[in-house]
């Protein structure tokens, strides 16, 4: 599950890591309030305001239609009260949302934390996550801060130190001292950093995080080390042990037909295309995917109905898949184990009919336990229903229906 | 031969007595495993499925002589009873529940790496040796005993790609089901290896999926083995977006050695026959063996 970056810092400031701190507003007159509050505590002129969505790139993204950045630095109350004003409401288009852009609900207004000092401000990157092929978690660091960390992996791996963390022992002081020296750290800031690191760990154990990313990570002009952004990932597998977590998400960062499947049991991630699927299981799903490109169209989703399809489920998948008007053609492939086909195949003439007037061709490929007997009552259903056995033939009916054919 | 799992097999289910745990034991006991019986704790002492019903593991093992193990404890509990059956000296443990924290597994990996057992899964449809044992989820009547031994990530495309070898007249060894989970216990390369120093198994099917880098490692090991034995190799998610959870917990598409074009790349040059299609993976075992 993904969060926001004020979740994410309000997560880590509870474990002790030092944040860049900030309050969220829902409206420019609560950032103006907010805003008034943070440089009475600073004593500063300068807030920085930072749109809040589930997506990277806000400090280069646009507002739709103009030249307002996702993140920017206000030098006065007015103009918190004006960018505030140019972004909340509207629509955000960064590199990783897509063309289509996040329409922006908050804003998070920061305190400045780049002041001037006794030293420069510098930017390190900091991420931990699972390395799969070792099984353990790992910590990145790396002094690009700011950059994107890909980027810098391709072209610069050298600068990118890691250490991984033994499950049973733990993170051990000397290895977080290991990644502070290698930042080309020293004195304070290198205390200060060793301390960030360790509670920043602590935190992605204890809360049960699939991935950080803190990016930057500043060392300030006065030798601190905080996080300036956070990107926090939580295990989707673990929420049912943090109930306080769990009410971190916002469903108006998601897709409305994927918030519905889930309330439905159904594992659905919405794409682009024009052939929506239902399929019984995830690599069986993946696979009808390629099946749908093969065959010259585009999958429109990714649908899971998981172990048990019968006619309720079929329905909710049927009336989601049928809500995204580019769906022209529909792909039903179940390949019936402990499912029987004829089953599914009333559950699916059931649902036709439930539903009613269904315009796009529908094709259903099911395999496994009474398979024939399944394609026979879709069939003899009467309903504009395609059936096959094979998925050769399944594919075969699509081309033929993408091409009008059928 | 064959391999993980064979009639002389003897099996306990962890997770006997509940739902999913009967159901299955009952349709691995039809196929004709040996199912010795299973663990609640709790419920020791009791029969169910005209089995005994145990307490801890390691009553199964002593008292039964279990060597294999099935688990279909719900997810809160599983990593701890993964541990248990590595204690008690089961040698293949099979763990068919779905969404364990990965926190949990990486501890029960760690736990297990140092003792003489074999975990298969989590999240996985079992392990399936043709007309001999099964012990897992697999619908029995599409295997045939043959000589394609089969290893995959996933489930219903496990069976998609049985039925098809099936149906060209390609009998099976054993169909490994690894599992969908970013941290599984047997990788995609020990499965191949196992089958491929199997010598009953004249081929092998590998199935994975975008996320992670076990399709390439496995791919790399078959060369460098020196190709003995023809794979045939499909990757789902071809059409997968970045950055989004297909399902399985495990298939992300990170970074670019994710994709499934990088790992097809890869497969092809490492001698393996890779399918585009999946409805072709059938057809294209029987060309890889010089029988089309």
């Amino acid at each position: 599950m993904n969060i926001h970056e004020y979740q994410g810092k309000e997560i880590l400031k509870h474990y002790g890591v030092r944040i860049q701190e900030g309050i969220v507003a829902e409206s420019p007159e609560k950032a103006v309030e907010a805003a008034k509050k943070i440089m009475a505590e600073t004593n500063s002129k300068f807030v920085v305001v930072k749109s809040q969505i589930h997506a990277g790139g806000r400090g280069k993204g646009k507002i739709r239609g103009t030249e307002q950045r996702g993140v920017q630095l206000a030098k006065s109350v007015d103009e918190v009260r004006d960018i505030t004003k140019n972004i909340i409401g509207n629509v955000l288009v960064t590199h990783q949302t897509g063309p289509e852009g996040k329409k922006v609900n908050k804003v998070l207004v920061a305190q400045d934390v780049y002041y001037p000092g006794a030293s420069e401000p510098k930017e390190y990157y900091i991420g931990i996550l699972l390395d799969r092929a070792r099984a353990c978690n790992v910590i990145m660091a790396s002094t690009e801060g700011g950059m994107d960390i890909e980027e810098v992996a391709e072209k610069s791996p050298e600068k990118i130190v890691k250490e991984w963390v033994d499950p049973a022992i733990g993170l051990q002081p000397f290895q977080v001292r290991n990644l502070a020296f290698a930042l080309g750290l020293k004195g304070d800031a290198f205390k200060e950093m060793v301390k960030f690191i360790s509670a920043l760990y602590r935190a992605y154990v204890e809360t049960d995080s699939s991935m950080f990313e803190i990016n930057p990570v500043l060392k300030t002009s006065d030798d601190k080390i905080l996080a300036v952004d956070a990107k926090v990932n939580l295990d989707d597998n673990a929420l049912y042990r943090h109930p306080d977590l769990q009410n971190l998400r916002d469903i108006t960062e998601e897709d409305p037909l994927e918030v519905e499947a889930t309330a439905n049991d159904l594992n659905y991630v919405k794409l682009d295309g024009n052939v929506g699927c239902m399929v019984n299981g995830a690599g069986l799903a993946m696979a009808t995917m390629d099946i749908i490109k093969l065959s010259g169209g585009e999958p429109a989703n990714f649908l899971d109905v998981g172990g048990g399809a019968n006619a309720k489920t079929v329905e909710a998948g049927f009336r989601i898949i049928l809500k995204d008007p580019n769906v022209k053609a529909i792909l039903i492939n179940i390949f019936g184990g402990i499912v029987r086909g004829d089953r599914v195949a009333t559950g699916v003439v059931e649902a036709y009919k439930a539903i009613g007037d269904i315009k796009v061709p529908i094709i259903v490929r099911l395999q496994g336990t009474n398979a024939e007997e399944g394609a026979r009552i879709i069939d003899e259903s009467g309903l504009k229903v395609f059936s096959a056995v094979q998925l050769k033939d399944a594919a075969e009916k699509v081309k033929q229906v993408l091409a009008g054919q059928a | 031969m064959s391999v993980l799992v064979n009639k002389n097999s003897k099996v306990i289910v962890q997770g006997f007595t509940g739902s999913e745990g009967t159901f299955h034991a009952q349709q691995m006991i039809e196929y004709g495993t040996n199912v010795v019986g299973g663990v609640t704790p709790g419920k020791g002492g009791q029969s169910h499925l005209d089995r005994p019903v145990f307490n801890t593991v390691k009553e199964a093992v002593e008292q039964a002589g279990a060597d294999v193990s099935i688990i279909f404890v719900p997810p809160a509990f599983a990593s701890d009873a993964i541990m248990e059956a590595a204690d008690a000296g089961i040698k293949v443990i099979i763990c068919i529940t779905e969404g364990i924290p990965t926190k949990d597994m990486m501890v029960a990996k760690e736990y297990i790496s140092g003792k003489d057992v074999r975990l298969i899964g989590p999240n996985c449809p079992g392990v399936m040796t043709a007309e001999e044992c099964k012990v897992g989820i697999m619908p029995g009547f599409i295997f045939k005993k043959g000589t394609i031994g089969i290893v995959s990530k996933s489930g219903t495309l496990t069976y998609e790609a049985v039925d098809q070898l099936s149906k060209v007249g390609l009998g099976q060894t054993t169909a490994i089901g690894i599992g969908g989970d970013p941290i599984i216990g047997t990788t995609t390369k020990e499965a191949v290896e196992l089958l491929m120093n199997d010598p009953e198994t004249e081929a092998i099917v590998m199935i994975g999926e975008i996320g992670g880098g076990m399709e390439a490692e496995a791919a790399r090991w078959v060369k460098a083995d020196g190709n003995r034995k023809p794979v045939v190799g499909f990757i789902a998610g071809q059409t997968a977006p970045k950055g989004r959870r297909m399902g399985h917990a495990g298939a992300i598409i990170g970074g670019a050695d994710d994709t499934a074009a990088a790992k097809m790349r890869i497969m092809a040059e490492c001698g393996i026959h890779v399918v585009e299609s999946p409805a072709l993976i059938g057809e294209t075992m029987l060309k890889a063996l010089g029988r089309n």
